[in-house]
């Protein structure tokens, strides 16, 4: 498939899936309910019919056992890409992510590589049960070994799967659930990045708003706002957690001096945590005011209900860059 | 409050497992046995007398390396002393194109299979945490320490074997997958859902307990209420239980699940009965959780023992044992001497192959500790 469309994020990466597949018959997509049904966000929906059930494992149901095969399937030379049905799922399979697959390309020294994708749907805002909204990401980026990304836009999905794939380390695929279903143009001739770049999404003047998967919208939502009303805001979409990326961003901050990193993951040892610690230390005197963090509360997400509350939003983006410009 | 586990179950006088070789020696094969016996057909004579090799050299090399512990030269060490014929029989059975998921004590069929014992060596003296390149050694993978986790990479590479279109129906080139793990790690959710995994998919694999009573200090009564055997069937497998000490038993309980694996009969379990007759590890104490009578009953059925017996009752001269015994001593010194001779690692190392391609942090950080070090150079000069 050629030339550009206009796609959900789902729909971006069910093609990035299939053309992978398609690419490569060492691609298999393993997972829970991945078969005919289609994944229950519809992210795998025809490939089962297209390649069949060895090429699209519906698999027992669980986690580790998904992450644990896939890496006996890497060691006999595929290429897995498995599905973690949703974030607050995955810690089933945590000792075969952290403890097994991160560390197995060391162990191994050079004489074997584990080329696994693990696709988590996460992040809040569908108003769904507990251990179905949920934001994990800095347990993997913290782990040596695991490569972590996020895309927030459907050109930018497919063309991460189809980059994640192509990866011989291990990689996680954190896929924004807000943002699976409104639409954007996919240019399917070229990437518009390599993986693990981050990207100025709007220029602005006074304040950076650096910002990952279903953050992004809420930070340009943020800065539209902030334009009526008078302020520059830039946005830096982050993209990949490890590594980070922090040319376009450090760039930015030297030209506003101002940061705010959001996220919808809980702030405390987090993934902005780490960002607002390494800006300090490498444009210290860029900075006009302490990085500042945005992110859901430091409790265990709420019932739907309160999401919407417990989750961060465009005011609450706001009032940190008002801080931030108080100083 | 819960009920304490009472002490190690004999499982044996539950019911008559597999087993060939009486503890004398003598050829006496179970009633359960008959349906293996075929299997022993194939040996020849340098195969038996082999077996017998495999598990003096390697108890020779468990007693050395205790003593390199003990005197400071390796951090660790995790003995296979009463475990040899459980070990040699299953990993004699499997052809030269099966791959071997270890745990980590088995080093006599890390042996078989090529890898140089100096290399288990320099994992426990702290200077790696692989040690050898599985392509390199029979297909022996590296050993894994965390309970039961091995389990599953077997049944994901044994499913690789069926989606590569296996079985062709030639059983020289039809691989199979062996994977040993213990009696503790049958309480892990890894080891369950391995099982469910390979019965799902049919795989070309064959699951093999060493159940030798104990996991560190707690028995197996505290892990099940129920021989290990007859877990497998729930599972939907096929399933034999072996006197884990009679080698004969382990080689043809084995040979014959890893043939019907390899030919698309799908996995089996053997639960292979022996015991630890040395401690878990050397950081362990087993006097402390276990009564001397049962050590003592466990070593009147000294797996090696019973084979030299066995061999002896069939005429095999007492020089083969001598000549044995000398290559297991020369053996053992060999090891000694390289592993003195084993010095640390460059620090630089551990930044290496983090990942296979690159990323920034570990480059930078090893580009900084270089820095740093370098620093402490110039302030001599």
């Amino acid at each position: 498939m050629s030339g550009p469309g206009v796609l959900t994020m789902a729909k971006a990466l069910n093609q990035g899936l299939r053309d992978a597949m398609s690419a490569d018959d060492k691609v298999l997509v393993m997972g829970e309910d991945v078969g005919p049904l289609g994944g229950v966000f519809r992210v795998t929906e025809g490939l089962h019919a297209e390649f069949g059930g060895s090429r699209v494992l519906d698999t027992p149901l669980g986690e580790a056992g998904i992450v644990g095969a896939a890496i006996g399937l890497a060691m006999r030379g595929y290429r897995p890409v498995c599905e973690i049905q949703f974030d607050g799922f995955i810690y089933p399979a945590f000792d075969q992510i952290t403890s097994q697959l991160a560390k197995l390309t060391n162990r191994h020294e050079g004489s074997a590589t584990f080329p696994i994708v693990i696709r988590v749907p996460y992040g809040g805002h569908i108003g769904a049960v507990e251990h179905h909204q949920e934001s994990p990401e800095a347990y993997f980026a913290h782990t040596p070994g695991l490569r972590v990304v996020s895309p927030s836009t459907p050109n930018d999905a497919y063309w991460m799967i189809r980059q994640a794939i192509e990866s011989d380390d291990p990689v996680m695929f954190f896929e924004p659930k807000s943002r699976y279903w409104p639409k954007g143009d996919v240019d399917l001739t070229s990437p518009a990045s390599p993986l693990h770049a981050s990207r100025l999404v709007r220029s602005g003047r006074e304040c950076t708003v650096a910002a990952y998967g279903p953050m992004v919208s809420v930070a340009l939502q943020a800065a539209e706002i902030a334009a009526a009303e008078g302020t520059s805001i830039e946005v830096v979409d982050i993209r990949s957690l490890s590594p980070i990326d922090y040319g376009p961003l450090l760039a930015s901050v030297e030209k506003t001096g101002h940061l705010v990193v959001a996220a919808e993951a809980s702030s405390f040892v987090s993934v902005s945590a780490e960002i607002a610690a390494t800006v300090t230390e490498r444009a210290f005197f860029s900075l006009e005011a302490p990085v500042l963090r945005v992110g859901a509360f430091d409790a265990p997400f709420p019932p739907a209900k309160l999401e919407s509350t417990f989750l961060p939003d465009a005011d609450r983006v706001l009032e940190a860059v008002d801080r931030s410009l108080g100083y | 409050m819960a009920k304490s586990a009472s002490s190690t179950v004999d499982t044996t006088t539950l019911a008559e497992p597999v087993r060939f070789l009486d503890p004398d020696g003598r050829f006496a094969p179970t009633p359960a046995a008959e349906r293996f016996a075929s299997m022993l057909d194939e040996l020849t004579e340098a195969d038996r007398l082999e077996f017998y090799r495999d598990m003096a050299v390697v108890r020779r090399f468990d007693i050395e390396a205790g003593h390199l512990q003990r005197q400071g030269q390796l951090g660790l060490w995790v003995p296979s002393h009463g475990q040899e014929a459980a070990q040699v029989g299953s990993g004699r059975a499997a052809r030269a194109q099966d791959t071997i998921f270890p745990s980590y004590r088995e080093h006599a069929v890390a042996r078989i299979r090529g890898v140089d014992l100096l290399d288990v060596l320099r994992m426990l003296r702290g200077l790696t945490h692989g040690g050898w390149t599985p392509a390199e050694v029979g297909n022996f993978r590296l050993y894994t320490l965390v309970i039961g986790s091995q389990t599953l990479h077997a049944t994901g590479y044994a499913m690789g074997v069926g989606l590569d279109g296996a079985p062709t129906g030639d059983p020289s080139i039809d691989e199979a997958v062996l994977v040993y793990f213990g009696d503790g790690a049958t309480s892990q959710g890894d080891t369950n859902e391995a099982m469910i995994w390979a019965t799902s998919y049919q795989t070309p694999q064959v699951f093999f307990l060493q159940n030798n009573q104990w996991a560190i200090s707690v028995p197996v009564s505290r892990q099940s209420r129920t021989p290990l055997v007859d877990r497998a069937a729930g599972f939907g497998m096929p399933a034999t239980q072996i006197d884990g000490n009679d080698v004969l038993a382990s080689y043809a309980a084995t040979r014959y699940h890893l043939e019907h694996a390899r030919s698309g009969g799908g996995p089996a379990f053997v639960e292979a009965l022996t015991y630890r007759i040395g401690a878990h590890t050397t950081s362990d104490d087993p006097t402390r959780y276990r009564a001397a009578d049962e050590l003592a009953l466990w070593e009147s059925r000294d797996p090696l023992i019973r084979y030299r017996k066995y061999l002896e009752n069939e005429g095999v001269a007492g020089s083969f044992f001598t000549g044995v015994d000398e290559e297991a001593a020369d053996f053992a010194a060999d090891i000694r001497r390289r592993t003195l001779e084993l010095g640390p690692p460059p620090v630089d190392t551990m930044f290496d192959h983090v990942y296979s391609e690159e990323h920034p942090v570990p480059v930078a950080q090893k580009a900084w500790l270089s820095d740093y070090e370098a620093g402490f150079t110039e302030g001599e000069s």
